[in-house]
């Protein structure tokens, strides 16, 4: 096994462990989509013009959950330390940390939200392409976070200033994913946004492991 | 039982240093410092609290850059890095609660290239093979040093960079870590130690540092 | 990790000559911009002729305009200055960034207010969700992100390094976040709307838009250079104060 995989398996153990796994932020997901009737009212024609948008700004927001303890937790613990001492390059090391993070948050949200897309009454065609959308979109949404969770990894309270730095960041593929949802609900062809969601993830794929490779490494000089 | 032997696979490099200078905040640690050391040393590294012994060990380790002069391992394998040979133990024990101490290990020899096959065999050794199904946040501070020990053993390594390896353990655990310098310097290992426990080795080099003007 | 750096950063001669030649350029400088403001607010107000559909109004152009210049302007100055972190680890390029973020986000507001302010004679409200606004506004959160990480960060050089790759990877979302917004809002146009700043710019309006710009820029200078001279005399006092406490700054 190598090292790669001992802490992407080891970051699993730990959410299950920890109690940050899949289920809380799946509840989390599902009590703001519970909220929303509250605020706006019951008119199920209105809750399912906005609900695509609604969906999407939720998942974004689940995403956040946990993301300024990512790395944290290891650099307090000088886990970080020994990440450079291994003879795998930090930038992947980040990267198996985000792919366990989406596991367990972006994964499960993407396959739970046709369901609570039922609810939201949310046009039957749209629901395939809601629960694409997010698969595709948030591992970018994740990625994103990654970068934040670097530059605020020595910061006690960092979890507002990680959101402040990574929200806007977020816009083109919130534009993307929601817009997604909303033209397969009108029954309008979504190719386009579908790849632009996907050449937004490709970027993040490249650009976040690095920048948050190079926070980490500045953050200890 | 036989003890694990620490060299793997890579030969011990030597280590010189040559002008090494190093300023913290506004204040120069130390300035044209020089060490050389042979694979079989142990160096002692002493001076009073805030005199840099961290930062001197953490230079070695590659975790910081020198504000000038050069650290440099000879002979290298040509596919590592310095990184890739040495062991650093610092004031984090690098294990994260909720995990077993086997766990922890299993993944940080992983990561660190060793086999965590061996990690049974490590904890044996730092007397920790009864704590080894138990999560960490349940340990001592003197187990869990027992624990973090187990991956200099579990993952061989020829280069051991200690900062205060003696904190928290209690009588046995300091001999077991004389006992594992002694044995990993005698095997061809290099090891440097920021301690100022006598390490009661015959042959034992020494550096103090905060000799520096500020 | 065998790269030499000085050893005492504020040992170097650069602040020192900094200040020197930063003190015998900022009067010239501050003269200069009030002449531009002076000839470019006269040309706004009385050569430039108003618009045939807006009126007078037309001129909030004048200070909407280069204020969003400025804002992508000082946003491309503190990429040069990140790199000049990272790259070259000069503690100048530090203070450059530092200095800088304040008043990019100072410029992008005025252009967010002025655009407010222009938006209700021509749209009727203050604010519409326009695909230029909205970019700009993002622009604004930007900002806003990099002082607080300036802010939160105690130690300089880590708080240089820590925003400066934020400002990178901010400059990489910028061209697409501008291209999303601008893609989101053709699938959301409304049905009539007046395009503030279009093409059918005449050579009456250019010239007194340039003199502006230039204006602002001036403007820009000169706050940098007062805002870089004294962070560096904060950093002077900070450490004389650690010396005379005989704390020796560390920042472990």
């Amino acid at each position: 096994m190598t090292g790669w995989t001992a802490l992407l398996l080891r970051d699993l153990r730990l959410a299950r462990r920890v109690g940050a796994g899949a289920e809380l932020g799946l509840v989390f997901f599902l009590i703001l989509v519970s909220l929303l009737p509250f605020a706006i009212g019951a008119d199920q024609r209105f809750i399912s013009r906005i609900a695509p948008a609604f969906l999407w700004l939720s998942a974004l927001l689940a995403t956040l959950l946990g993301l300024d303890r990512l790395l944290q937790a290891d650099e307090e613990e000088g886990v970080v330390d020994q990440f450079l001492l291994s003879g795998t390059p930090l930038e992947l090391l980040v990267l198996a940390k985000a792919l366990a993070h989406w596991l367990v948050t972006g994964l499960p949200l993407s396959l739970a939200a046709p369901l609570l897309g039922l609810m939201l009454a949310i046009e039957p065609q749209a629901m395939a392409p809601l629960a694409l959308s997010l698969l595709i979109g948030t591992p970018a949404l994740t990625l994103i976070g990654l970068i934040g969770a670097a530059l605020t990894v020595s910061l006690k309270r960092g979890g507002l200033l990680l959101s402040v730095l990574v929200l806007p960041l977020t816009v083109p593929t919130l534009i993307f994913g929601a817009t997604l949802v909303k033209e397969a609900a009108l029954g309008r062809p979504y190719t386009t946004p579908l790849m632009l969601l996907g050449g937004m993830t490709l970027l993040m794929l490249v650009i976040a492991p690095v920048s948050a490779a190079a926070a980490l490494r500045h953050a200890r000089q | 039982m036989a003890p694990l032997s620490t060299l793997g696979r890579v030969p011990a490099p030597a280590l010189a240093i040559r002008g090494l200078a190093m300023a913290r905040g506004y204040r120069t640690l130390f300035r044209d410092l020089d060490i050389d050391l042979a694979p079989g040393q142990v160096l002692q590294l002493t001076g009073p609290n805030g005199t840099g012994k961290s930062t001197l060990l953490r230079l070695i380790a590659g975790f910081l850059r020198p504000d000038a002069g050069t650290i440099r391992w000879s002979p290298l394998p040509d596919d590592a890095t310095p990184a890739e040979c040495l062991h650093y133990s610092g004031h984090h024990e690098g294990l994260r609660d909720g995990l077993t101490a086997q766990d922890n290990v299993a993944t940080l020899a992983s990561l660190l290239g060793g086999d965590p096959e061996r990690c049974a065999a490590a904890l044996a050794e730092v007397g920790a093979a009864s704590l080894a199904e138990l999560p960490v946040e349940v340990l001592s501070a003197g187990q869990r040093r027992r624990v973090a020990l187990a991956r200099l053993l579990a993952a061989p390594r020829p280069v051991w960079l200690l900062d205060e390896p003696f904190t928290a353990l209690d009588r046995d655990g300091q001999a077991l870590v004389r006992r594992l310098i002694a044995a990993h310097a005698a095997a061809g290992g290099l090891v440097i130690a920021a301690t100022h426990q006598p390490l009661d080795l015959p042959d034992l080099r020494n550096v103090t540092l905060g000799g520096a003007a500020p | 990790m065998n790269d030499a750096r000085p050893t005492s950063w504020l040992q170097l001669a650069n602040p020192a000559v900094f200040n020197r030649w930063a003190d015998r350029l900022l009067w010239p400088l501050v003269i200069v911009t009030l002449v531009l403001f002076v000839w470019g607010l006269y040309g706004t107000f009385f050569v430039s002729p108003a618009d045939y559909q807006q009126g007078d109004t037309v001129r909030i152009m004048y200070i909407h305009v280069p204020a969003a210049w400025l804002a992508l302007f000082v946003y491309a100055g503190m990429v040069v200055s990140a790199l000049g972190t990272l790259v070259f680890r000069h503690p100048m390029a530090d203070v450059a960034q530092k200095a800088a973020a304040p008043l990019g986000a100072a410029f992008t507001l005025v252009c967010l207010i002025t655009g407010s302010i222009w938006g209700k004679p021509t749209w009727g409200t203050w604010w519409q969700w326009d695909a230029r606004m909205t970019s700009v506004l993002v622009l604004l959160l930007i900002y806003l992100g990099i002082m607080a990480l300036w802010r939160a960060v105690d130690d300089p050089l880590r708080a240089a390094r820590a925003v400066a790759i934020l400002t990178l990877v901010g400059a990489v979302n910028l061209p697409i976040i501008k291209f999303s917004v601008d893609w989101w809002y053709t699938l959301h146009q409304p049905a009539s709307v007046f395009r503030l700043d279009g093409p059918t710019i005449h050579p009456s309006m250019l010239k007194p838009l340039l003199i502006m710009a230039l204006g602002y820029l001036a403007l820009y200078v000169v706050l940098l250079l007062v805002r870089m001279k004294t962070e560096l005399t904060l950093r002077r006092i900070d450490r004389l104060q650690r010396l005379a406490a005989g704390i020796p700054g560390d920042r472990a």
